[in-house]
């Protein structure tokens, strides 16, 4: 049971990361790999803060920040400097490595007995238990730490999403969709569309920041290399939250994309526990992203060639 | 009163290579606020570089642009949108289709002004949105909430000029806006154009293909070649003028290119 709500926490958390990648690919469609950097910038500002005892939200607001401050800098490369986005992902990500370094002084950091959102959120619940520590569901013994990590979890996800979708219904955010959609028509009703591009990105780096500052914080530890195909992974889940939800209205993919966060958690979890090898974990979401991009080709062609038949 | 000032303006592409296109020869032209502008010319007369000068999709090598007594030479595109409202040739390019037409109509009412935390749909906005869209008589004030892609290229071109001059603009500019659409939905958008421009005398520039519109529609209108002015009709001349006259004077324009072409082959024949 405490393995299930383990890999519903982890969904959620990624969902944040989702949400970052379906801002930076689907509203802008701006490949934008500088999420893997950005992840552990926030994983690695949070836990260095918290270790030096900065409280837990402020830690975590800190976290998403820098995560904005890193894609500014990306979007600017491509806006003002002209680099292809890719490279300017690329460019930002790599840079980071070394900054993740320093900030944490060396290659990972641990956050045993230190204050975080995880232990903050367990006090509560067990005050609100009146000291038990684990608590009857339904038959099953679950621990009133990770109940109340997820709830904290899910609280804050829900928080990010209305403000996300509160946010892109503003005439701002509308001005920031057109541009992804576009550009010729959002420059003649006005719009400086770098500046949209850097925003953007921007905001979805923050997002993604905040993801690695929460991950960090529940695992009990930040790593430099715990970004590694992290951008793969977001994508593989804003894939399924599209396939889940069918529709491009605005508040059901943001939706989706938590959906398909959570849900391709559960998938991993149970591959692993069907004896999946970690170590092909990377190479399992790269393939399965691969055949999620191609199979709509099939589709299509697969119907033109009904339609000849 | 003098709206658009258009003087000695050049532009060449890809200079100092072999595909090196003098597309605008030191053009001048001067509108009055409220006039109507018809430009025709041959394909690569420069009739379209011309409109995009002046939109500032690129900066001119030289001469200077002034609208409404400002000098946008150095401009940038999204700056000068202030001012600017424009329909494009491609009904795809006005719209943006993935939002609903009340998104992209809540985008046209703020051209040229800061954006911020605002709710882009407010009641009165959508109201003022049913009312004027119904005016379109397409039945598309059923279908606020609906994605612009869903929509044909005539509706999208009827929208798009709704949302150019959502804010009366000080120069409408209209790039061929009826090219890319079948007979009768071209009909409408310029019914639609005629209602809207005549309604508010908007300082008009337009771009055609067709003789017909040409020669119907605007109280003035230029002919471009190779990049220059090389007719400008005005009041009674162009009240008169008929889609023969303008075939016309594409023949003389043609035969005048062949004349120079033989000429030249022997003058080179005789002396080289």
């Amino acid at each position: 049971m405490s393995l299930l709500v383990g890999t519903f926490t982890i969904g959620f958390i990624l969902s944040l990361l989702a949400l970052g990648v379906f801002i930076s690919f689907r509203i802008f469609a701006f490949p934008d790999i500088t999420a893997d950097g950005s992840v552990t910038l926030g994983a690695s500002v949070a836990a260095t803060l918290l270790i030096h005892g900065v409280t837990p939200p402020v830690a975590s607001l800190a976290a998403f920040g820098t995560g904005v401050l890193a894609g500014a800098c990306t979007g600017t490369l491509h806006t003002r400097f002209k680099i292809n986005p890719l490279l300017s992902g690329i460019l930002v990500m790599t840079a980071l490595y070394s900054v993740n370094l320093h900030v944490m002084g060396s290659s990972n950091i641990s956050l045993l007995g230190v204050n975080t959102l995880a232990t903050q959120s367990e006090r509560i619940g067990v005050k609100l238990m009146r000291g038990a520590t684990t608590f009857d569901l339904a038959g099953w013994e679950v621990s009133v730490r990770d109940a109340m990590v997820l709830a904290a979890i899910v609280l804050a996800v829900l928080l990010t999403g209305t403000l996300l979708y509160w946010f892109l219904r503003t005439n701002l955010g509308i001005a920031m969709r057109a541009t992804g959609d576009n550009v010729q028509m959002i420059r003649a009703l006005g719009v400086n569309d770098g500046n949209m591009i850097v925003f953007g990105i921007a905001i979805s780096n923050g997002f993604v920041a905040l993801s690695g500052a929460l991950l960090a914080q529940y695992q009990g530890f930040a790593d430099v290399g715990m970004g590694i195909g992290m951008v793969v992974w977001g994508l593989a889940s804003v894939i399924i939250g599209e396939a889940l939800v069918g529709t491009n209205q605005l508040g059901l993919t943001i939706i989706g994309a938590v959906m398909g966060s959570v849900l391709f958690r559960l998938m991993v979890a149970v591959a692993l526990r069907w004896g999946l090898s970690p170590n092909d974990l990377k190479l399992i979401t790269a393939m399965f992203v691969f055949v999620a991009l191609i199979v709509p080709q099939f589709i299509r062609k697969g119907r033109m060639w009904g339609a000849h038949a | 009163m003098r709206m658009l000032d258009i003087r000695a303006v050049s532009k060449t592409f890809n200079p100092g290579t072999p595909n090196q296109v003098h597309s605008l020869r030191g053009v001048n032209l001067e509108l009055t606020a409220g006039s109507w502008v018809i430009i025709i010319g041959t394909n690569g007369s420069g009739k379209s570089t011309l409109l995009n000068a002046v939109a500032g999709t690129f900066f001119v090598d030289e001469g200077s642009i002034r609208l409404a007594g400002q000098d946008v030479t150095r401009w940038p595109e999204h700056a000068r949108a202030e001012l600017i409202g424009r329909v494009f040739q491609n009904p795809f390019s006005g719209t943006s289709p993935s939002l609903t037409i009340q998104d992209n109509l809540s985008l046209a009412a703020l051209r040229g002004r800061g954006r911020g935390l605002g709710w882009g749909l407010k009641a009165s906005m959508v109201a003022r949105m049913r009312d004027e869209v119904s005016r379109l008589n397409m039945g598309l004030e059923e279908r606020l909430e609906n994605a612009i892609g869903s929509l044909s290229g005539g509706q999208r071109q009827a929208l798009t000029l709704l949302m150019a001059t959502w804010l009366r603009p000080e120069l409408l500019l209209l790039d061929e806006h009826t090219a890319a659409l079948d007979p009768k939905s071209a009909d409408q958008v310029i019914a639609l154009t005629e209602h809207v421009v005549g309604r508010a005398k908007l300082t008009t520039l337009m771009v055609t293909h067709s003789m017909h519109q040409a020669a119907s529609l605007g109280d003035r209108l230029i002919m471009m070649h190779r990049g220059q002015i090389i007719h400008d009709f005005q009041g009674a001349e162009k009240r008169r003028l008929r889609p023969d006259d303008l075939l016309a004077r594409f023949e003389e324009v043609r035969r005048a290119e062949q004349l120079d072409e033989s000429a030249a082959e022997m003058l080179a024949e005789n002396y080289v």
